[in-house]
């Protein structure tokens, strides 16, 4: 066997299966702060987890923003309009605290870590897990030999109260709350997530990972997360969300603030798998300080529409930022992707590479956004935006907007749309492939280059979310 | 006769465009038969139908597989029933490699969920790819993908020898071969003819057939078989032409 061929081998023996979302338990809260939004609610969440004061105003105040924010439906869809914020449930928890063995865990929400596979994965491959149901993480975990070390991971509630010195500092000021309307919900009702620390110099090797489960109809989840790496440290973050199939529509809203520091690397990796009737309405940004370097692995599939486009400040000399995107969208679903990269030092290099792939009725939009103010110099952005059409139905748009001055700096960019043919099909399925069968492997060629450079794991995991969505689109 | 591909007057067209008419072929495991014509005879078209492709309408006629109906089956399961076309023009599969390409299609017929042997796999991939004089690198590139015209053949020959149809319809895998090419892709036929395979070689020139010498050689004009023979039908379909085939059938 070839090298490739046996690390393929290997991949299958360590498959996770994070695919089948589309099942539900019986909703039984202990904390529940009612149907709609209002200063109430605000005061109930922040009562609930014993917050400082200064929190509390954080939050009413981005409620006032938010409040007076209008929808972004000028520049993007109408679709915005179909979330009633009235009729949906902002907080929900069985508990406060997250428990740091499975066994603890309440059997119904156990169960349901188990069956998307997450106790197996974390005794594989991973160095710490969070597993959040609807608005609290339940589990909590992280290798001790890390905790020794100084990592700290846990929830915004405990690093806000535990560590202030270190996360107030940074809270909210890579994403302010007025950043965008969705930001500055999030900001007035975040729950859970996770607030991660690594201590100057720390390499972890593994994974941390954290995994979000919606599991209540007509709610909301919006979870916080801030990761710093301080100067020299190295850290991989890998986030899997799912949703049961709803009747009524939910929504997902997180803000997510990386911060790197001097000489230091964050790589976060996302792979949804939401279900079609989620609104998934994500704020994403680093900040990557001199010769420090975040990279953003951005895989979206399912939900009813996704916007989010994840972004880095390159704010210190040599400082690298890099967006790997791929987003499906199957008949019904919108997947409005992008990046962002925003270049405030000399010396900095930003690469983007979406690749989105339409099904059916399904239509996919990449958003880009690349600033290179002219009094910089030696700065370097490449784009590359590829879309797969499967069926002519199916409808993608590009929109780069790249505004780059000054002589002294370099953009590449390129663009492709490419169709799987029904001649292309035919020929798989001469081979003895289903139609579905033929698509995903259509579609898995089509990200092929891109998913090498994603960790082992969650190239195995997206392969079968492909397989899945392709199955589930023949009629 | 169950151990033949029979196929008997079959009718069918594309738009509005009758090509095949009263088709009617017995090819019995075992044997190799070739098919020979002018371009635009219906050919292609007959590989196509009976390989379940989606543009083209049956009007009548039957076809079936070791007693199997195989017309109206889905293109997937007449192939994992048994019938392998080498396509004329093979199409490009972009990012997907050679090696993942089969794999995926043994995969197919295995019961879901059964383990796949990767090490037996690329043992015997190896080593019908050395049959055809392939270079190992060949596994990792994309299915047709920049491919030469002899290279798509041969992939074609190799995608044969692995996923060992009952039966193969050939369909010009002459077209763009040097004579080496030819030489190494007949040898690859020729070694897989057997009592336990079916061969139906398609092609316009009787080059091909000095290297795979058939059982039986037809003639199809307009459609349909005009005139069948031994292996010397195709030497002297060379020597006179298509225009004596053409003349002959006007005084018929
Ligand atoms: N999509 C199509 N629409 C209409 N006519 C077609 C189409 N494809 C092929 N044909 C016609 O069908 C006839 C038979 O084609 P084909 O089977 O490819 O012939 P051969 O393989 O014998 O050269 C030709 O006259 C060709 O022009
Ligand atoms: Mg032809």
């Amino acid at each position: 066997m070839s090298e490739n061929d046996e690390s393929q081998a290997q991949r299958e023996a360590i498959e996770v299966d994070r695919t089948k979302g589309d099942f539900k338990y019986a909703e039984d809260y202990a904390f529940d702060a009612g149907v709609g939004l209002n200063p109430q609610v605000i005061d109930y969440i922040s009562k609930v987890k014993g917050e400082d004061p200064w929190i509390l105003e954080f939050r009413q105040k981005a409620l006032k923003i938010f409040s007076d924010m209008p929808m972004p439906t000028h520049w993007a869809t109408q679709d915005l309009d179909a979330i009633n914020f009235d009729a949906i449930r902002y907080y929900l928890a069985k508990g406060q605290k997250p428990v740091r063995t499975w066994e603890e865990v309440p059997d119904d929400v156990k169960e349901t870590f188990e069956r998307l596979g997450i106790p197996e994965s974390e005794r594989k491959f991973l160095a710490g897990v969070e597993a959040q149901f609807d608005s609290e993480a339940v589990y909590s975990r992280m290798k001790d030999e890390l905790e020794k070390q100084g990592v700290i991971f846990c929830g915004p509630t405990e690093g806000l109260r535990d560590h202030p010195d270190i996360f107030r500092k940074w809270f909210g000021k890579v994403i302010p709350a007025g950043d965008n309307k969705f930001a500055a919900l999030n900001s007035a009702v975040f729950s859970g997530g996770s607030f991660i620390y690594v201590p100057k110099g720390v390499k972890v090797a593994q994974p941390l990972q954290a995994y979000f489960r919606i599991n209540a109809e007509n709610f909301g989840q919006f979870e916080r997360t801030l990761i710093i790496a301080d100067e020299g440290s190295e850290v991989t973050y890998m986030e899997g969300c799912t949703a049961p199939k709803f009747e009524t529509a939910t929504l997902h809203s997180a803000v997510v603030e990386l911060v790197a520091l001097k000489g230091a690397k964050i790589q976060y990796i996302t792979v949804q798998n939401w279900s079609a009737n989620v609104f998934n309405l994500v704020t994403k940004r680093g900040v990557a300080e001199e010769d420090a370097e975040v990279r953003w692995i951005d895989c979206n599939i399912g939900s009813r529409l996704t916007m989010k486009y994840p972004g880095v400040v390159l704010r210190g000399k040599r400082a690298r930022g890099e967006v790997l995107s791929i987003a499906l969208a199957n008949d019904g679903q919108h997947q409005d992707t992008g990046a962002k990269m925003i270049h405030a030092a000399d010396e900095t290099s930003s690469n983007i590479i979406a690749k989105s792939i339409s099904v059916g009725a399904g239509r996919s939009t990449y958003r880009g956004l690349v600033h290179m103010p002219k009094t910089l110099k030696n700065c370097k952005n490449n784009t590359e935006c590829d879309a797969l059409l499967i069926n002519e139905h199916s409808r993608t748009d590009t929109y780069p907007a790249i505004s780059v001055r000054g002589q002294k700096n370099s953009v590449q960019h390129e663009a492709s749309v490419s169709k799987v043919s029904a001649e292309q099909i035919f020929y798989m399925m001469q081979r003895g492939l289903s139609e579905g069968e033929a698509m995903s492997l259509a579609v898995n060629g089509f990200v092929n280059d891109l998913v090498k450079e994603f960790p082992m794991e969650y190239s195995v995991e997206l392969k079968r979310l492909i397989e899945l969505q392709m199955e589930g689109s023949v009629g | 006769m169950a151990d033949s591909l029979i196929i008997k007057n079959l009718n069918a067209s594309i738009g509005d465009r009758q090509i095949l008419k009263n088709f009617s072929l017995t090819i019995p495991k075992g044997e190799v038969h070739a098919i020979m014509g002018p371009n635009g005879t219906g050919k292609s078209t007959l590989a196509k139908v009976l390989a379940g492709h989606p543009d083209y309408t049956v009007q009548s006629g039957e076809a079936t597989l070791d007693g199997q109906p195989i017309l109206g089956q889905e293109p997937d399961s007449i192939a994992r029933a048994g019938l392998f076309l080498a396509f004329q023009y093979p199409s490009e599969i972009p990012g997907v490699t050679i090696a993942n390409f089969i794999r995926a299609a043994l995969i197919a017929r295995q019961e879901k969920g059964a383990p796949f042997d990767a090490k037996a796999y690329y043992a015997e991939l190896y080593a019908k790819m050395d049959a055809l004089k392939m270079d190992r690198k060949f596994t990792s590139r994309f299915v047709n993908e920049g491919f030469s015209g002899g290279e798509k053949k041969r992939c074609e020959i190799l995608q044969m020898m692995m996923l060992k149809p009952k039966y193969a319809v050939l369909d010009e895998t002459d077209s763009g071969l040097d004579i080496d090419a030819l030489r190494i892709v007949s040898e690859g036929v020729n070694h897989m003819r057997g009592p336990s395979i079916g061969c139906l070689v398609i092609t316009h020139y009787q080059r091909l057939l000095e290297y795979i010498v058939p059982d039986r050689v037809h003639i199809m004009y307009d459609g349909h078989i005009v005139h069948s023979g031994g292996k010397e039908l195709a030497v002297e379909l060379e020597a006179k032409g298509y225009d004596w085939v053409k003349k002959e059938l006007a005084s018929a």
